[in-house]
């Protein structure tokens, strides 16, 4: 899909920008699509259970004789980030450019690209392991050729797929208990938000800015839809209808619908501000943006499946509390 | 409508002023009627019949009752309408763009685009939003915008030393072949860049599909001064462009300084359209399709094809943004896409209706 997706700009720059038109592609950073989830070559497959309930008792799961990998390549910066919050932080040898958090990782990042990753490159790593998000089968067959072990850890559908993907790292990099450890933390982390939220009439409405130019959105079909499902709020875009989960809406519609809360994905990457949303010709009258319900969130923690992502839920969480406590209008 | 081989000669008598006069007033209704539809149908905001009220009603000195919303005009007012008048602007000098390089370069396959200025537009963009994303942040004016607009000059300007300093300016084919070398080479710059930066892939992909869609009036202005220049110039060498039809040669024999006037026809051309994908992003096939459209039903001559280029390209594309707009609501659909969606099949209804002149 990223390849897709940059062929696509390389048509654009062609000067074609009418060649593509598929709107799916054009957004899509992460690829939310089917979440079979491949535990790594060398590997049995690892337990899929309800986390909750095989607790520490899952340590008797590892792997007896492999040995643990210590040369690991991560190429997915939601993949490098479960390593390090299980503690295979050590264990990681090199990431991709993209793979920003946590900060150590900047010590790590040979010029590895995670769209186009450089094969030769990797192998000249001697890695034991890869992690990557599976996008690209093509790399994937290159690393069996070369006898390279690989795990892949696709975009989450559900919660369940981030706490299966950590689990399964945890396994392979022989820190099971600290991934149980993890994914019962996040859990209660998620489920005390979600038993704070405020009972409402009705739940509010919200609009999620994956970028300004062009009001590129999300629907409730995709990972970060559902972390505000998750939250009790109602996506405008879904309106779009399905089969287009990154959708680019119109700015009247924005405007008209009058969404509770704004959220901001664009922040880093597009310097965007409550105030520069709220001096946008037109939208300056918003409930969101006279109620001061408009966030700023993290980029990176919204477009990946990562441990941070608890974080972000319990932050969507405050801000549904601020919108509640506001009266209406 | 009118089939004519040839264009008009000047020293025509009386029908050749009504036909003029034709031509203006037709000009002018369509440009209008495009407007009105452009400001009356969309998404969202009021019945599109009480739109027409509600501009009745906010010029000074009138005061009915049009059943619009403060909230409601100001949707119209500051997110339709911007929208609107920007997609006329663009389409009006990509058209007359286009049609001034096609006239330059003798060749029906040339669009703005030829000599670099969309490419280097896109590498100054590229730039900007991955490499220099910080160093914009503080400027009082977007910095995407005027860096991609710069670029896209500085291409261009590289384009033509170099067309210049190998083939001399007499035959406008180096020029070509300079300007797709350079958009080549310009492209490959651009890749590289994105490729060292996949995070921003998405952001300079959704700059380069345009921004028709998120238009302000601020826009507006900072477009409008470039492309009025640029539009003035061309007018002005509406005559030039005519005898160089017939050739070079001949057009130097009849006193014409050639390469002088490819020179400026060319910078005006690019100043514009520069300025024009700096804030719209790339629309392809407008400068192509519709010079051709109106060589076919108004004939060739230069002194009728640029004003009518200009007309027709801006209600061309107001009329195809309504779809754009309106189809998938609330989804929007790239500007780019409708444009040759909608621009192709009717542009081969014209080749099948009409004898292309030329």
């Amino acid at each position: 899909m990223r390849k897709r997706f940059q062929i696509g700009v390389l048509a654009g720059l062609a000067l074609v920008a009418s060649a593509c038109g598929d709107d799916d592609d054009s957004a899509a950073l992460p690829a939310a699509q089917a979440a079979v989830t491949t535990a790594a070559a060398t590997q049995p497959p690892v337990t899929t259970a309800a986390p909750a309930t095989t607790q520490p008792a899952a340590a008797t799961a590892a792997p007896a004789e492999a040995p643990v990998p210590s040369r690991i390549v991560s190429l997915s910066p939601t993949a490098t980030e479960m390593l390090y919050a299980i503690g295979a932080g050590d264990q990681v040898l090199a990431v991709d450019d993209d793979s920003n958090y946590p900060p150590e990782t900047a010590d790590k990042m040979p010029g590895l690209n995670g769209f186009e990753p450089n094969v030769e490159a990797i192998a000249g790593l001697e890695p034991d392991l890869v992690a990557t998000d599976g996008t690209n089968p093509d790399l994937l067959s290159q690393f069996d050729t070369l006898g390279i072990a690989h795990w892949e850890g696709q975009a989450a559908v559900t919660f369940d797929d981030i706490y299966t993907q950590i689990e399964q790292l945890g396994a392979v990099t022989g820190h099971v208990a600290e991934a149980a450890e993890l994914v019962g933390h996040m859990q209660s982390e998620i489920a005390t938000v979600i038993d704070a939220l405020p009972v409402l009439p009705e739940p509010l409405t919200y609009y999620h800015e994956l970028d300004p130019n062009g009001f590129w959105s999300v629907t409730s079909d995709t990972f970060i839809g559902l972390v505000y499902t998750e939250a009790g709020l109602v996506n405008i875009a879904d309106a779009v209808g399905e089969g287009n989960p990154y959708p680019q809406l119109n700015a009247e519609f924005i405007v008209s619908e009058d969404p509770d809360l704004i959220f901001l994905a664009c922040t880093k990457y597009c310097g965007e501000t409550p105030e520069t949303v709220a001096a946008r010709p037109g939208w300056d009258a918003m409930s969101a943006v006279v109620n001061g319900n408009v966030i700023p969130m993290d980029d990176d923690v919204a477009s990946r499946w990562g441990p941070r992502i608890a974080d972000y839920i319990e932050q969507v969480g405050a801000a549904v509390a601020h919108a509640a406590g506001v009266p209406a209008g | 409508m009118n089939v004519e081989q040839h264009g008009t000669p000047r020293h025509h008598g009386g029908g050749g002023n009504w036909r003029r006069l034709a031509w203006f007033l037709a000009s002018i209704a369509v440009v209008v009627t495009a407007v009105l539809l452009g400001a009356m149908i969309g998404p969202a905001g009021p019945p599109a019949w009480r739109i027409p009220l509600a501009f009745l009603d906010h010029l000074p000195g009138v005061d009915i009752d049009s059943g619009v919303s403060e909230a409601q005009w100001s949707l119209i007012w500051n997110i339709r309408m911007p929208r609107v008048i920007l997609a006329g602007i663009v389409g009006a000098m990509l058209s007359v763009g286009g049609a001034a390089y096609q006239g330059v370069f003798r060749n029906p396959l040339v669009d703005p685009y030829l000599l670099g200025a969309a490419a280097g537009a896109g590498l100054g963009a590229t730039l900007m939003i991955a490499v220099w994303g910080d160093v914009g942040r503080d400027w009082p004016v977007a910095p995407v915008p005027v860096v991609s607009f710069l670029f896209a000059m500085a291409t261009v300007a590289v384009t033509y030393m170099v067309g210049a300093s190998f083939g001399g300016l007499r035959s406008s084919t180096t020029l070509v072949l300079a300007g797709v070398a350079m958009v080549s080479l310009t492209t490959a710059i651009q890749t590289f860049v994105l490729q060292r930066n996949s995070e921003v892939v998405r952001e300079v992909y959704n700059w380069i599909l345009g921004r028709v869609s998120t238009a302000t009036w601020t826009d507006v202005r900072l477009v409008t001064p470039y492309v009025v220049v640029s539009c003035v110039v061309l007018f002005l060498h509406r005559r030039h462009l005519d005898m160089l039809r017939v050739g070079d040669d001949e057009a130097a024999t009849l006193g014409m300084p050639v390469a002088r006037v490819r020179l400026v026809v060319v910078a005006a051309a690019t100043l514009g359209t520069a300025a024009v994908v700096a804030v719209s992003g790339l629309i392809g096939f407008v400068g192509l399709l519709v010079p051709h459209a109106v060589r076919m039903v108004a004939g060739s001559s230069y002194r009728r094809l640029l004003p009518l280029t200009a007309a027709f390209g801006a209600a061309f594309l107001i009329l195809v943004d309504i779809p754009g707009r309106t189809l998938t609501a609330p989804a929007e659909l790239p500007i780019g896409v409708v444009t040759a969606f909608f621009g192709a099949p009717f542009f081969i209804f014209l080749l099948r209706t009409h004898q292309v002149a030329g």
